[in-house]
């Protein structure tokens, strides 16, 4: 009898091995050896033809640390995090309770808010390049109204990463209200109803009653967020191409031009380490708040 | 009593004041958040002049559309983005359902510790990863291949977690009622998990075509061709600034890229809509 269930227990782990390994030779080709290689990599000096890579230790660190480009561009990505962000999320919100609200035509004012996210990120610069445009494009025209002249919104330093965060906020803002969406209408209405029997206005029962409540989708969407200030920067290669004089560029877009523009894979693999460690503490504090919910079931 | 009803009464006089207004800034902001799609729908049927001036007696033209099918291959493009989105939702169903199955139903050792690594994959991100990435294709002989843009998508973490959750779910005694009848593990798998688990494919389906008919970085580093690139890498070089095309004919393939992904949305917008909300991360 005792074997029978060894055997049953051998035979389930052989299988459940089996029916992972696919996936975890794909995970090992694509996330574990180049997380492992990038790492190396970075420890290593820009080969040419003639002189082959060498062994540098931490120099290329040290270098980015010396680069007041590198500190530009970390100083650009936490104020593009900084203010997509919260801004996003608040509009989400708006967004979410308007959408949840018995106005006309709630159909189209929820389409409209999520448009964007159905969008690809180059076509949405591509649709805020005629915004942009000094002089000609919307926003100046408008400007222009009030007598304010034409700004070269893209092209100059001050304004170039403004644009850029703009348009992010843009994109994401719609995606992020879906999920407000879903956790409004988990919330009873009564809780509504006894607030109103109470005498509590809109403010309290907003800040009393729906933040709380609102909580946990409010930690996901900020997970997400954290990440979409990493990943999205797609726009920066027709809107700005990280200029002017770098003021708008973002740590993955100098990644790639680092990278592939001029092909220093090293200093490229350097930078990558460090975006990795941010998003492991954003890991960490995601797996927190995720194990929850593995072992609910 | 009636002063239940007073308090009753002024509470929704304090409540009901706003819906107007409501309804006014929903409606602004809805017009705010879809005016960069107006506009360009707007330049993408006038000529670059009259869109610029907003001149509102010019007439409608098709030239932009033209101008803009002729100069790019458009529809090898289309082909290529359709063949990527395909081959990576197929095997990141077969993947990621025989993954799921093994972390739901296979007590084996080392699962809790594996099933934490694969979650890693959600934060390093294949995006961050380009640069190893693309040695590691070269070095697999995948440069400038369908195959190649697809391959670190599709052992998705987030799809393993996904099915994990919907297979956990399923109660134990349809899986015995199938073994009473016969079927081996697979079976199980196939006439009793996958139907059961429906809604969250089409959820998950949904959102990775979404994802990867959108994403532009990581192909645009491993295609080189015009027999690889997607319609966004493809859009990315036609409407560069060096290019030298004007705003009107951008507009105009803007719209013509993004109206497959954009119509399919607005027909299916509830499903759409739905299959975001269950399936939450991309």
């Amino acid at each position: 009898m005792d074997s029978i269930e060894a055997f049953q227990r051998r035979r389930m782990a052989l299988y459940g091995w089996m029916l992972a390994t696919p996936a975890l030779i794909l995970l090992t080709l694509f996330a574990f050896t180049p997380t492992v290689t990038t790492l190396w990599q970075s420890l290593f000096s820009r080969g040419t033809a003639r002189r082959p890579q060498q062994f540098i230790g931490l120099d290329n660190y040290a270098a980015l640390i010396n680069d007041p480009v590198f500190w530009q561009v970390a100083t650009n990505n936490l104020i593009y995090a900084a203010a997509t962000i919260p801004v996003s999320i608040a509009l989400a919100l708006i967004m979410a309770l308007w959408a949840n609200a018995r106005i006309p035509a709630r159909g189209v004012v929820r389409a409209a808010y999520f448009t964007p996210t159905m969008l690809p990120m180059i076509a949405a610069a591509n649709l805020w390049l005629f915004f942009y445009t000094p002089g000609l494009g919307v926003i100046d025209r408008i400007a222009a109204l009030f007598g304010i002249g034409a700004t070269n919104w893209l092209g100059q330093p001050d304004t170039a990463l403004a644009a850029v965060i703009i348009v992010t906020i843009w994109k994401e803002a719609g995606f992020f209200m879906i999920f407000y969406l879903a956790a409004l209408q988990t919330i009873p209405p009564d809780l509504r109803e006894a607030a109103i029997m109470e005498g509590a206005g809109r403010w309290t029962y907003a800040r009393r009653i729906l933040l709380p409540l609102l909580m946990p989708t409010t930690l996901f969407i900020l997970v997400n967020a954290l990440i979409n200030s990493v990943k999205l920067i797609d726009h920066l290669f027709i809107l700005t191409k990280g200029g002017p004089n770098n003021a708008s560029k973002l740590l993955l877009y100098w990644i790639w031009e680092t990278a592939f523009a001029y092909f220093d894979r090293p200093m490229a693999a350097a930078l990558t380490v460090m975006v990795l460690i941010v998003l492991g503490i954003v890991a960490v504090i995601q797996f927190r708040a995720l194990e929850r919910r593995i072992h609910y079931r | 009593m009636s002063g239940t009803v007073v308090r009753l009464k002024s509470g929704f006089a304090r409540w009901s004041w706003p819906l107007t207004l409501d309804a006014f800034g929903a409606w602004a902001l809805a017009v705010v958040w879809i005016a960069p799609l107006l506009f360009a729908a707007w330049a993408a049927f006038h000529t670059p002049q009259a869109a610029l001036a907003f001149d509102v007696h010019a007439p409608l033209i098709l030239d932009n559309f033209r101008t803009a099918w002729s100069a790019a291959p458009w529809l090898r493009y289309l082909l290529n983005t359709m063949m990527l989105v395909t081959t990576i939702l197929a095997g990141q169903l077969v993947l990621c359902t025989l993954a799921g199955y093994a972390f739901a139903r296979f007590p084996f050792p080392g699962r809790e510790v594996v099933f934490y690594l694969v979650l890693l994959q959600l934060f390093i991100l294949p995006e961050v990863l380009i640069v190893e990435n693309y040695a590691m294709v070269s070095r697999l002989g995948l440069f400038d291949s369908i195959l190649g843009i697809g391959a670190p998508y599709m052992a998705s973490a987030f799809g393993i977690f996904l099915l994990r959750q919907a297979f956990k779910s399923v109660p134990k005694e349809l899986e015995e009622a199938a073994r009473v009848e016969g079927c081996g593990w697979g079976g199980v798998l196939w006439r009793v998990y996958v139907p059961a688990a429906r809604p969250v494919y089409l959820a998950y389906a949904l959102v990775s075509v979404a994802t990867h008919w959108n994403n532009f970085l990581w192909p645009l580093v491993v295609t080189n061709s015009t027999s690889t690139r997607p319609l966004t890498v493809g859009l990315s070089l036609f409407a560069a600034p060096e290019s030298g095309v004007n705003i009107a004919v951008i507009s105009a393939a803007t719209l013509m890229t993004a109206a497959p992904l954009l119509i399919a949305f607005l027909i299916f917008q509830r499903q759409f809509i739905q299959a975001f909300l269950r399936a939450g991360v991309r």
